[in-house]
C-alpha cells in the first residue's frame, strides 16, 4: 500500500503543464520505477502525483527531416534498445539502457524519468552526455531545447521550470554521424545493479582511420552529476591512433573526474576505474570504427 | 520402489502456477496491521517514548512501547528445549526493549487499520535516548573497558570453550618444523529467503492462534508461551508453505510480539509483515567469524601441531548462542586429525544485528579459514593442494569420540577424484601457469566437513502419523517441515516404500498445526530426511502390520504370508494378488461387522549422527585491472549417502552453490563504524549474486549408503554452501599468487590486495 495523497492523470502535454501549475508540489510520475520506490521508502510519502505515463505523444523514437534523432521522453529502455533507428545510428545508447536494472524495470522505466531524476549513476545519462544530447522541455507558452550538460544542475536537481515537462531527447545528426560509441557499466554484479562507475565514449576517426578526429568521453559517478572529461578529449583530438595515445588519454581523464569516497566504493578504486574504463572503452571504439592500434 | 527416483516434487505445479498459499495469502483482509519502531541508535537506554502525535493519526488503533510490555525474558533459538536448566538457551529478549543493544532494536509497536496509518504513526513517535558507547568489532568487544551489552556476561563473552589433543607446546619443539600463522575473516551475511518473515495472530476462547512463516512451529508455540507468560497449550501455531528460511526462521522472530499485540486489541486479527529492510537488520544474520590458525608442518607436508582461535561475532542478543562457534571449532581436530591440537572459541556480544542460524551453522566460516590455510601451507611448502590434503585428511575408519560418527568410506578421495575429473584439474593447473598478463586463470578446491543432526548435543527425535483413508490412500503427518527444500516429496517417497504403496497414494499434510501435527522440532541441521526417514520407516511398518492384520481377517491367509506391493495385498508364498489396499480400506471403515480406523503413529528417538562430506572445485578467471573474478566453471561433489530423489538433491546443491558464490564474491552487510547502522539493508546494495553471476553449476554425488540411516541417506541441506568460498578463494590464489584472507572478494578488496601485491 502506497502513501499517495492524490493522483492526477494527464491527458496531454498541455494538460500536464496545467496540472503542474495547479499542483505546484506534485511529483511527476512516468514509469514509476524510481518515484514509487521512493514513496515506499517514505521519502516522497503523502505527495500528490501527476502521471504523464499515458501520453503517447511523447513516446517513441523518430528520425527528423534534418537527420536528428528524436527520442520521446516516455520511451522505455527496452523500446530504445529494440528500436531500429537507435540500433543503426546510436547503438551505444541502446546498449547502455539495456544495462539498467532488470527486464521488468527496463519495460517500465523511461529515458525521460532516468534523466529527470538527476542522478549521476543513470545508465542513459553518461551516454547522452557523450552524444552531446539536447533536452526538449515543453512549457505553457514555449519549448526550450538545451544541452544535457546544462540540464543537470547538481545532484538530484535538473533544469525544469514549474510549468514544464521534459518531452524529448534529441541527438543531432552531426553528433552521431561517423561516430562509434561504447559504454561500459562497471557494477558489483552482472545484473540488477547500480553503476559504480560508468564510462561512455564516442569516437570519430579520420578517413584513413589513423587519426582521432574527435573523441567524447563521459562518466557516470565520477562526480555529483554525469560529466565529460574535456581535457582528455582535447588532448587526443588530432593524435594518431595508437596504444600509447590511448594509454595517455586514459591517464588524462584523471584531471577531469572527481569521484568521492563512499561506502559503496572508495575514491581510489573509482579513480582507478575511470582510467581503466577510459582505456577499455576507447580501445573498443577504435575497434568498432575499424581502426588499428 | 520410489526411493531413488527423480519424481517431480509434490508441490511443484502449485508453486510454479502461483496457486500455493503462503502466510500472507491466508491472512484475512480484515486484519489490523502491526509495524515495529526500531531504534535509531545502537546502544543506550530509552528514556521516554512520546506517542501523543502518533495516536492522533487516523487509522491508528493502539501503540505499545517498551514500557508497556510484560517483563518475561525469553530465548529465541530454534533448539529443542532442554529440561536441564544449565543447558537451556539464554533468555535475553523482551517483546520490546528499553535497553537498546543494536541499531534496529525493537522499541515500540503500532497497530493500525492499514499500512499507511501504521507507517505514518511510526514517523510520528518520538523517542528520547541516553546513548552508550558502541562496539562492533568482536575482539574489541572483549577488551577491558569495552561497552558492556549484558550485565550477566562479563567482557561480552557469551560463550567460551576449548578442545585439546596431545601436547601442542611440546610438539612444536621438534626441529625443522615450518610455522604458518594466519588470520581469516568472514563477513556478516543474511539469508535472503524470498519470503520475508511474516505472521498473524488472533485470540479466541482464551487461546491464541499464530500463523507464521517459520521452520519450527512447535518451538514457536513454546516460546510464545514463555514470552507471554501463559501455558504453552494456550498457543496454537500453524505453519503454511514458506518461501525459504535458511535458518533465519529457525529462530522465533516476531511471533511473540504479534501474539501479544493481538491480545491488546481484544484478540483481533493482527498481521505483522516484515520488510526486506527490517529483515536485514532486525531478524538474524550469519555470524562474522575471525579465525586465527597456527599450523606447524614438516617439510613433507605432514601436520605436527595445530592451533585455532575463533572469535564469533554474536551481535546484540544470544539467539543460538555459542553453539555455532562450537560447531565451527568442533570440526577442526576432525577434518585434518593431527596428534597435537589446541582449539578455543569465543562467542562475543557486539552492537551488531543478532546472529543466529544460517545454512552451515558455523561451518562455512570454519571452512573458509581452514581450507584457505591448507592452500597457504601447500603453497608455502611447494606441495600440491591435493597432495597435502591426501596426506592429512580424515582417514577411513576415523571415529569421533564425542558424536561417535565414523568415516565408513573413502569419501574424500572419491569426491575429490570426481571433482578433479570434471574440472580437468591437472591439465588446467599446467595450462594456467602460463597466464601472466592482466587476465589470469586459476583452479582451486576445498573440502568440507559436516554432520547430519544435533545428537548427542540435543534431543533428536521424529514423530509421524499415518492414517489409512477410505480409498486406500495414506495421509502422512510429521513435525518436520517443508521449507522449500522438498522435504514433503522425500517423505512421501520413503513412506510409499515403507508401506508398499505407489507415490500417488501418499497425501502429505504439508502444513503443521501444533494442535494436530505430531510433535517435532522442525527443519534445521540438515537432519530432516535422516530423522524423518527413521520415523517414517517405523510408523510405516506399524501401519503396514495393521493393514495386513485386517487383510488376514478378510483373506484368512496368515499375516506372515502377506505383503503389500504396489497397492495390492499379495500372498508372499504364491505371489498371488489377494485384494487391493483400496478395497481393504473401504471395507475396514464401512464394515457392518468389523469397522476399524486404521492408523499408526510413533516416535523414533535418534541416538546417532552421520558425517556428510564432499568438496568443491572452481575454475576462475581474474581480470586484475578490473578487480573482478569470473567463475568459468564450478562443481560440488557430495556424499550424502543414498539419494532419495536425485533431481531434488541436485537442486539442493545448486542453491547451496549459489549461496556460496555470493559468500565468496559479493555478499556482506556493511555497518557505519560510529553509529552501528546497517548501510546496505536492501537487495540493491546488498550484493546477492544473481543468475548472471553464475556459470553452469555442476552437482555430482558419491552414493555410499549411510549405515545408521533407514534409507541410507544423510545431510545435504546445508553442506553445499560450505566449501564454495574457500574453493574460489584458492582458485584466485592459484591464478594470481595473492592469498586473500577475507571474503567477500569484492572489487574493493581485490583492488587493495592487487595494489599491495604490485599487480595494479
Amino acid at each position: 500500500m502506497y502513501d499517495i495523497k492524490a493522483l492526477y492523470e494527464a491527458t496531454s502535454v498541455q494538460d500536464a503543464v496545467k496540472l503542474r501549475l495547479e499542483h505546484p508540489d506534485a511529483q511527476i510520475l512516468a514509469g514509476g520505477s524510481d518515484v514509487l520506490v521512493q514513496i515506499r521508502e517514505g521519502k516522497r510519502a503523502g505527495k500528490e502525483l501527476i502521471s504523464i505515463y499515458m501520453l503517447d505523444e511523447i513516446r517513441g523514437v523518430s528520425m527528423c527531416d534534418n537527420g536528428d534523432i528524436r527520442i520521446g521522453s516516455l520511451t522505455s529502455f527496452s523500446h530504445i534498445t529494440k528500436n531500429e533507428i537507435v540500433k543503426k545510428y546510436i547503438n551505444v545508447l541502446g546498449e547502455a539502457v539495456d544495462m539498467v536494472g532488470s527486464p521488468q524495470i527496463r519495460n517500465i522505466g523511461t529515458i525521460g524519468g532516468n534523466t529527470c531524476n538527476g542522478v549521476t549513476s543513470a545508465d542513459s545519462a553518461s551516454t547522452l552526455f557523450a552524444l552531446d544530447a539536447l533536452i526538449e522541455l515543453t512549457g505553457s507558452n514555449s519549448v526550450r531545447v538545451i544541452p544535457i550538460s546544462d540540464f543537470y544542475i547538481k545532484a538530484g536537481v535538473v533544469d525544469i521550470k514549474p510549468d514544464e515537462i521534459q518531452t524529448a531527447i534529441i541527438i543531432k545528426k552531426e553528433s552521431y554521424e561517423n561516430y562509434f560509441g561504447h559504454y561500459i557499466k562497471y557494477a558489483m554484479r552482472n545484473a540488477l545493479d547500480i553503476t559504480t562507475t560508468g564510462c561512455s565514449v564516442n569516437v570519430k576517426l579520420s578517413y584513413d582511420k589513423k587519426t582521432f578526429e574527435d573523441v567524447r568521453i563521459a562518466y557516470g559517478v565520477a562526480g555529483p552529476v554525469p560529466m565529460r572529461a574535456k581535457s582528455a578529449e582535447e588532448f587526443i583530438k588530432g593524435k594518431a591512433v595508437n596504444e600509447q595515445n590511448i594509454k595517455e588519454f586514459s591517464k588524462m581523464v584523471l584531471d577531469d573526474v572527481n569521484p568521492r569516497d563512499s561506502w559503496r566504493a572508495s575514491k581510489a578504486l573509482r579513480l582507478h576505474l575511470c582510467s581503466e574504463l577510459a582505456y577499455r572503452a576507447l580501445s573498443k571504439c577504435v575497434e568498432l570504427a575499424g581502426g588499428e592500434m | 520402489m520410489v526411493v531413488g527416483k527423480s519424481i517431480p516434487r509434490l508441490d511443484a505445479y502449485d508453486k510454479v502456477t502461483g496457486r500455493t498459499k503462503y502466510t500472507d495469502d491466508l491472512c484475512d483482509k480484515s486484519a489490523y496491521v502491526a509495524k515495529i519502531l526500531h531504534s535509531t541508535i545502537a546502544h543506550g537506554k530509552v528514556l521516554s517514548v512520546d506517542v501523543s502525535e502518533a495516536e492522533k493519526i487516523d487509522g491508528v488503533v493502539k501503540i505499545v512501547t517498551c514500557f508497556d510490555v510484560p517483563k518475561n525474558y525469553f530465548p529465541t533459538a530454534g533448539h529443542p528445549w532442554s529440561t536441564d536448566k544449565s543447558h537451556q538457551d539464554v533468555a535475553d529478549r523482551l517483546l520490546l526493549t528499553d535497553h537498546v543493544r543494536f541499531y534496529g532494536d525493537d522499541v515500540a509497536a503500532v497497530v493500525a487499520e492499514n499500512e499507511v496509518a501504521a507507517a505514518r504513526a511510526l514517523k510520528a513517535i518520538k523517542v528520547e535516548y541516553e546513548e552508550y558507547p558502541v562496539v562492533l568489532d568482536v575482539q574489541k568487544a572483549m577488551e577491558k573497558g569495552a561497552p558492556l551489552l549484558h550485565e550477566r556476561f562479563p567482557d561480552n563473552i557469551l560463550g567460551h570453550s576449548s578442545q585439546s589433543v596431545g601436547n601442542f607446546e611440546e610438539a612444536i619443539k621438534e626441529e625443522g618444523l615450518i610455522k604458518f600463522d594466519n588470520w581469516y575473516d568472514t563477513p556478516t551475511v543474511q539469508h535472503c529467503h524470498i519470503e520475508n518473515f511474516i505472521c498473524y495472530a488472533s485470540a479466541e476462547n482464551g487461546r491464541i492462534t499464530v500463523v507464521s512463516s517459520t521452520q519450527i512451529p512447535h518451538i514457536v508455540r513454546r516460546v510464545v508461551g514463555q514470552a507471554l507468560g501463559c501455558d504453552w497449550g494456550k498457543i496454537r501455531v500453524i505453519k503454511p508453505y514458506i518461501g525459504g528460511g535458511f535458518g533465519n526462521k529457525q529462530d522465533v522472530l516476531y511471533e511473540p510480539l504479534c501474539a501479544y499485540l493481538s491480545t491488546v486489541v481484544g484478540g483481533r486479527l493482527v498481521k505483522l509483515d516484515v520488510s526486506r529492510e527490517e529483515t536485514f537488520v532486525s531478524n538474524r544474520v550469519r555470524h562474522a567469524v575471525r579465525s586465527h590458525i597456527i599450523t606447524y608442518a614438516r617439510p613433507d607436508g605432514t601436520f605436527v601441531a595445530r592451533k585455532l582461535e575463533l572469535f564469533s561475532n554474536q551481535g546484540a542478543y544470544a539467539s543460538h548462542g555459542h553453539s555455532i562457534a562450537a560447531k565451527g571449532m568442533g570440526c577442526f581436530k576432525q577434518l585434518y586429525p593431527c596428534p597435537n591440537v589446541e582449539a578455543t572459541c569465543y562467542t562475543v556480544f557486539t552492537n551488531r544485528p543478532v546472529a543466529g542460524a544460517m545454512r552451515g551453522y558455523g561451518i562455512p566460516q570454519a571452512m573458509f579459514a581452514v581450507e584457505s590455510q591448507i592452500d597457504d601451507i601447500a603453497k608455502g611448502l611447494g606441495i600440491s593442494p591435493l597432495e597435502i590434503r591426501k596426506k592429512n585428511l580424515m582417514p577411513v575408519g576415523y571415529k569421533d569420540d564425542f558424536s561417535k560418527n565414523v568415516n565408513y568410506y573413502d569419501t574424500f578421495n572419491q569426491c575429490i577424484e570426481k571433482g578433479k575429473a570434471y574440472i580437468d584439474y591437472d591439465r588446467k593447473l599446467e595450462e594456467y601457469k602460463n597466464d601472466t598478463g592482466d587476465v589470469r586463470r586459476g583452479v582451486g578446491m576445498a573440502v568440507f566437513w559436516y554432520n547430519t543432526g544435533v545428537w548427542p548435543i540435543s534431543l533428536e527425535s521424529s514423530s509421524s502419523r499415518m492414517v489409512l483413508n477410505q480409498d486406500g490412500s495414506i495421509s502422512l503427518q510429521l513435525g518436520e517441515t517443508e521449507i522449500g527444500q522438498g522435504a514433503d516429496t522425500a517423505f512421501a517417497q520413503m513412506a510409499a516404500d515403507a508401506i508398499g504403496l505407489t507415490i500417488d497414494k501418499i497425501n502429505v499434510v504439508s502444513n503443521q498445526d501444533t494442535d494436530i501435527t505430531p510433535f517435532g522440532t522442525g527443519a534445521y541441521a540438515s537432519r530432516q530426511t535422516y530423522v524423518g526417514g527413521l520415523s517414517i520407516a517405523q510408523t510405516g511398518k506399524l501401519l503396514k502390520d495393521r493393514i495386513l492384520n485386517y487383510a488376514q481377517k478378510l483373506t484368512k491367509v496368515p499375516e506372515n504370508n502377506l505383503d503389500i506391493v504396489d497397492n495390492n495385498i499379495i500372498n508372499i508364498a504364491t505371489g498371488e494378488t489377494l485384494l487391493d489396499v483400496a478395497t481393504l480400506a473401504t471395507t475396514a471403515l464401512y464394515s457392518m461387522t468389523d469397522s476399524e480406523h486404521i492408523t499408526a503413529e510413533s516416535t523414533y528417538q535418534i541416538k546417532s549422527n552421520a558425517y556428510s562430506f564432499g568438496c568443491c572445485f572452481a575454475d576462475v578467471q581474474v581480470d586484475i585491472r578490473a578487480c573482478k573474478v569470473k567463475i568459468n566453471d564450478i562443481i560440488n561433489v557430495h556424499d550424502c549417502g543414498t539419494l532419495i530423489n536425485p533431481a531434488l538433491a541436485t537442486a539442493q546443491v545448486h542453491g547451496g552453490m549459489s549461496m556460496g558464490i555470493g559468500y565468496a564474491l559479493s555478499e556482506q552487510e556493511i555497518f557505519d563504524e560510529s553509529t552501528g547502522r546497517t548501510l546496505n539493508n536492501n537487495l540493491l546494495d546488498y550484493k546477492l549474486s544473481t543468475f548472471m553471476d553464475h556459470p553452469h553449476l555442476e552437482a555430482q554425488f558419491v552414493e555410499n549408503p549411510e549405515p545408521t540411516s533407514a534409507y541410507g541417506t544423510k545431510a545435504l541441506g546445508e553442506p553445499p554452501a560450505c566449501p564454495v568460498a574457500p574453493a574460489i578463494r584458492n582458485a584466485v590464489l592459484n591464478a594470481t599468487g595473492v592469498a586473500i584472507n577475507k571474503i567477500p572478494l569484492t572489487p574493493h578488496v581485490l583492488f587493495e590486495e592487487f595494489s599491495k601485491a604490485g599487480l595494479i
